[in-house]
């Protein structure tokens, strides 16, 4: 019979408290189910045992499906990380349960205090597992195969031979050392058990890479969170806009707004610049039999050109920037083309006939047809300050009921549709203001709809005079301006590492089979050999009937086999 | 047919290909339909099916039993005395665990098998022809993801046909087709054209593709853990448990004495789930982070969409967990998968149509 040898400790490590797994293995190899004893009096006791409850199964299981429930509200409200200013409109929209919405940090769900505790516990509980799996794994894969089950016929796929009487070549010790090195063949890692009479068993044990896989796996999303907040944590971003012929130097005051990590520093800026030569924009021209396509006027490609200088000793170089193709500069900050429109060239003077503001004018794109929101602020106008508010259209189209709308994209007529104001703009009193807004509430009407000197409008290179000889403006050209973000993040070149090792072991784990076989061999009361083996899988595997068949096969290539209704087994 | 140049880099939009397109999708929506019919005329006609293998075995049972009668010699009385009542189909003649053909005669589902083939190629070539006609991948909107998520919906499920007798899904997995296939060409018909510049990227071909592959994998799954547990309620009231009124409904339920036993759906459905979950990780979660990095410059930022494929993610990652956590296997586990699907079709549904998202190109940083 097999021999009763002392494999690797059966203990359980908390790791696999709850695992169904395990249980399904123990019972099929006969092994008695230790269980995790209830909680010992006293402070160690209890910390003992709180540990084993949170790093059990069924508490990660808790955790995980914790997490993708906490994770669903940030997608419903408006998120500060995605767009604050849609949270400041919602909490002004619902000045009762915004505030409380708030308070429990539904508009911060993904650093809130709720949803970090959960994850932080998950990884706890996936450190606390992956740690004694790894030394359990390790002990097994140092140590022999199991020992062998008493009963081979009780484990989920078992057969048995018996062999013809054929000298030497059948006996039981020819059998065992011939099963051990079939086995080997099909890639087992195998222990011979002999008894002193020439009988004995196989062990064997194949498929440790399943294990190793799942390891690699949970501890690559270790990794991934741990970079995925050390990189947050050195990272910057910022954004700016620029108009043609105008450069960029990489310093803080240089961006429209920052948002640095928390452990950024200044001097972590390094100092490359970029300066917009031309902007392109290309639109879907084509025509279906004489007519516009459906998508006629859609944006294709936008393509900046920009010289670009990699540090201060670097020479300056012309390169592209594109959508889909960031420029890498200044040690691994990525620049990316993330919005562009045009700027129209204003001048605006005062009642006193001097410049009050003259330069290009940012405006903002509305939709496909680029219909832009337009202002221009000219505090320094006297004896009172202007500010102007409208549209810029690149191709003007009157509807017909005196509304004019933008038909198409491109610069076919451009025109400023403006109201023009009079009267305090509030830019003196240091309150940061939005430089495409323009709150007209105190301010005296010039000229809008309303009132009886009408709108302003205005094509290329004409002027209009403000009433009561308060000023004028004028409409002299269109530039191009492109937005740009920055961002420096340390971490992703990590992260996609640890990404990919984690897939690897996902893969590893999820479809590699661990398998143990157990072959005895014996003699009968006939004097014949008689081999049975059992074979077992630790984890799903579903090709375990295979297996045995191959083994089997083989069995019966190697030996002479006696056909089963001679068989004699008991 | 084509006019005139383009300004641009882009191959002009070949009009004659895109019309024969339009006129393919059609047309395998058109036989999906019949296919759906035609299942759902085997469905119902499962004890049909069932008299028929019964009558196959109990003309069996004859034959060997005038065998026995008059020995060796070949019988030629076709009026063998009919003492025995009618044999009943026992499970086995009627199901594998393995999902393997039994010989079960099914002459509607296997004239629908056949259309669903027609269909699907009828329907491969419009998808391909759609993107041949744009010069892309023909991924780039609702329309055209939903069609091909239903074009690989249909192939996945071919392909398992051609070895594992998957036929008591076919009432669902076509539904599924037909209803995509219609809410593409209802609910979002978009005329051909080229995208806008983030979309022209060759990470889209990967990142959903990877991404309709696990749809299709998981849409299998969810009507195989639907059946089981619908089965094992079944399997349980043929135990004996005691039972209300739906119970007995299913256990008399023809067609689920064709579905396979709750145990054999519940390790197939996790074989395909182990897959899908391979599937969802390379594609939306880890294709779609670096795409995002690509062209937002950030590799995730909790965008709904970006929010629910990571829950989808969870879900899935919860279930199989929950297959390997003492008192979750079987049942429990399969609500899970369920709950997983569910989240699919959320996102590609209420999230799409009325979560805001990063998709607008020409606008400015606030
Ligand atoms: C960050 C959260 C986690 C995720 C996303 C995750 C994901 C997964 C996935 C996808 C599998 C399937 C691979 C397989 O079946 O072999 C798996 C298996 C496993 N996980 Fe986790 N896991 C997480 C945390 C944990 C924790 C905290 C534990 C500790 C209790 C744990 C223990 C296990 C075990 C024991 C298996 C193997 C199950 C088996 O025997 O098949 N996991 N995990």
């Amino acid at each position: 019979m097999s021999t009763e040898n002392d494999a690797a400790p059966e203990t359980q490590p908390s790791a696999h408290r709850d695992n169904a797994r395990e249980d399904a293995l123990n019972e099929a190899q006969g092994v008695a189910k230790k269980d995790v004893t209830a909680p010992a009096l006293g402070v160690t006791g209890m910390l003992r045992w709180a540990w084993t409850q949170l790093t059990s199964m069924r508490t990660a299981l808790m955790l995980l499906l914790l997490l993708a429930i906490a994770a669903v509200p940030g997608s419903i409200f408006p998120q500060r990380v995605q767009d604050s200013f849609a949270v400041r409109t919602y909490i002004e929209d619902n000045p009762t349960l915004g505030p409380i919405l708030d308070f429990f940090q539904i508009f911060d769900v993904y650093s809130s205090v709720w949803f970090s505790a959960i994850y932080i516990l998950l990884f706890i509980s996936l450190i606390g597992c992956i740690v004694p799996r790894t030394r359990k794994h390790y002990q097994q894969m140092v140590s022999p195969p199991p020992r062998t089950p008493r009963r081979l016929e009780r484990l989920p796929e078992y057969g048995a031979l018996e062999l013809e009487a054929a000298g030497e070549a059948t006996s039981p010790e020819q059998a065992l050392s011939d099963a051990a090195s079939m086995l080997k063949k099909r890639r087992y890692r195998v222990d011979v058990r002999r008894n002193g009479d020439g009988t004995g068993s196989v062990g064997a044990e194949k498929g440790y890479l399943r294990e190793i896989g799942n390891i690699v796996f949970h501890v690559s999303l270790v990794g991934v969170l741990i970079f995925v907040a050390a990189g947050a944590m050195f990272s910057y971003r910022g954004q700016k806009v620029m108009i043609e012929d105008e450069a960029f130097v990489n310093a803080l005051v240089a961006y429209d707004n920052f948002y640095p990590g928390t452990w950024f520093q200044e001097e972590n800026l390094e100092p490359f610049s970029i300066r917009l030569d031309s902007f392109e924009r290309a639109f879907d021209r084509q025509l279906f039999n004489g007519e516009p396509n459906p998508h006629y006027g859609q944006a294709l490609d936008f393509t900046a050109d920009v010289t670009v200088q990699d540090g201060p000793e670097a020479e300056p170089e012309q390169t592209e920037l594109k959508v889909n193709h960031p420029l890498s500069l200044g040690g691994g900050a990525q620049i990316y083309l993330v919005g562009n429109g045009y700027a129209p060239v204003v001048t605006v003077r005062d009642g006193e006939g001097e410049v009050a503001f003259s330069g290009p004018v940012i405006t903002r794109p509305d939709d496909p047809v680029y219909t832009s929101m337009a202002v221009v602020k000219a505090p320094d106008a006297s004896p009172e300050q202007l500010g102007f508010v409208g549209l810029f259209l690149p191709t003007a189209h009157d509807t017909g009921d005196g509304l004019a709308i933008s038909a198409d994209p491109e610069l076919g007529n451009p025109e400023l549709h403006l109201n023009s104001y009079a009267g305090d703009l509030g830019l003196d009193e240091g309150v940061p203001q939005n430089v495409y807004v323009l709150d007209t509430e105190d301010l005296t009407e010039l000229n809008t709809r309303e009132t009886e000197h009408g709108a302003i409008t205005l094509a290329l290179g004409e002027t209009h005079q403000l009433p009561d000889g308060l000023g004028s403006i004028e409409f002299e050209e269109v530039q191009d301006y492109i937005a740009i973000d920055i961002h420096y993040n340390p971490g992703t070149t990590y992260i996609l590492i640890f990404a990919m090792t984690a897939t690897a072991g996902l893969i590893a784990s999820l479809f590699l089979r661990r398998r143990r076989a157990w072959v005895t061999v014996e003699a009968n009361e006939h004097g014949r050999t008689l081999v049975k083996y059992g074979l077992l899988a630790r984890g799903e595997d579903f090709r375990l009937r295979d297996e045995n068949i191959a083994l089997r096969t083989q069995f019966e290539k190697a030996w002479p086999v006696r056909p089963p209704e001679e068989n004699n087994e008991s | 047919m084509i006019a005139a140049p383009l300004s641009t880099h882009l191959a002009p939009i070949n009009v004659q290909l895109a019309e024969y397109s339009e006129l393919f999708m059609l047309i395998s929506a058109f036989i999906y339909t019949l296919a759906f019919i035609l299942f759902t005329v085997d469905t119902v006609r499962s004890s049909a099916t069932i008299r028929r293998v019964e009558a196959e075995l109990s003309a069996e049972q004859q034959r060997e039993r005038a065998q026995r009668l008059v020995g060796a010699s070949a019988p030629n009385d076709a009026v063998a005395p009919n003492d025995a009542a009618p044999p009943r189909a026992s499970d086995e003649d009627l199901v594998d665990d393995d999902l393997a053909y039994v010989g079960t005669t099914r002459p509607f589902a296997n004239v629908a098998v056949a259309l669903t083939a027609v269909a699907a190629a009828a329907h491969g070539f419009a998808v391909v022809a759609r993107g041949l006609a744009a010069s892309r991948w023909p991924t780039a909107n609702m329309f055209e993801f939903l069609t091909a998520a239903a074009l690989v919906v249909s192939v996945v499920y071919l392909a398992g046909l051609i070895r594992r007798d998957l036929r008591f899904l076919g009432v669902f997995v076509l539904g599924l087709v037909v209803t995509m296939m219609a809410g593409a060409t209802i609910g979002f018909p978009t005329p051909i054209g080229h995208v806008q510049p983030a979309l022209q990227s060759p990470w889209i071909a990967i990142h959903v593709t990877l991404a309709v592959l696990a749809m299709a994998v998981f849409t299998l799954t969810f009507a195989m853990n639907l059946l089981q547990l619908l089965q094992s309620r079944r399997e349980r009231v043929l135990d004996g448990a005691p039972k209300g009124r739906f119970e007995r409904g299913l256990a008399t339920n023809q067609f689920m004495r064709l579905v396979p036993s709750a145990f054999s759906l519940e390790s197939w459905a996790y074989r395909l789930n182990a897959v899908g979950f391979v599937f969802w990780t390379l594609g939306p979660m880890i294709t779609g982070a670096i795409w995002a990095n690509e062209s937002w410059g950030r590799y995730w930022g909790w965008d709904p969409k970006e929010v629910w494929t990571f829950v989808i993610w969870v879900v899935y990652a919860g279930y199989l967990h929950a297959r390997a956590t003492r008192g979750w296997t079987g049942n429990r586990a399969a609500w899970l998968s369920i709950i997983g699907f569910i989240c699919i079709i959320i996102n590609y549904t209420v999230v799409n149509m009325w979560f805001p998202g990063l998709h607008s190109y020409a606008g400015l940083p606030e």
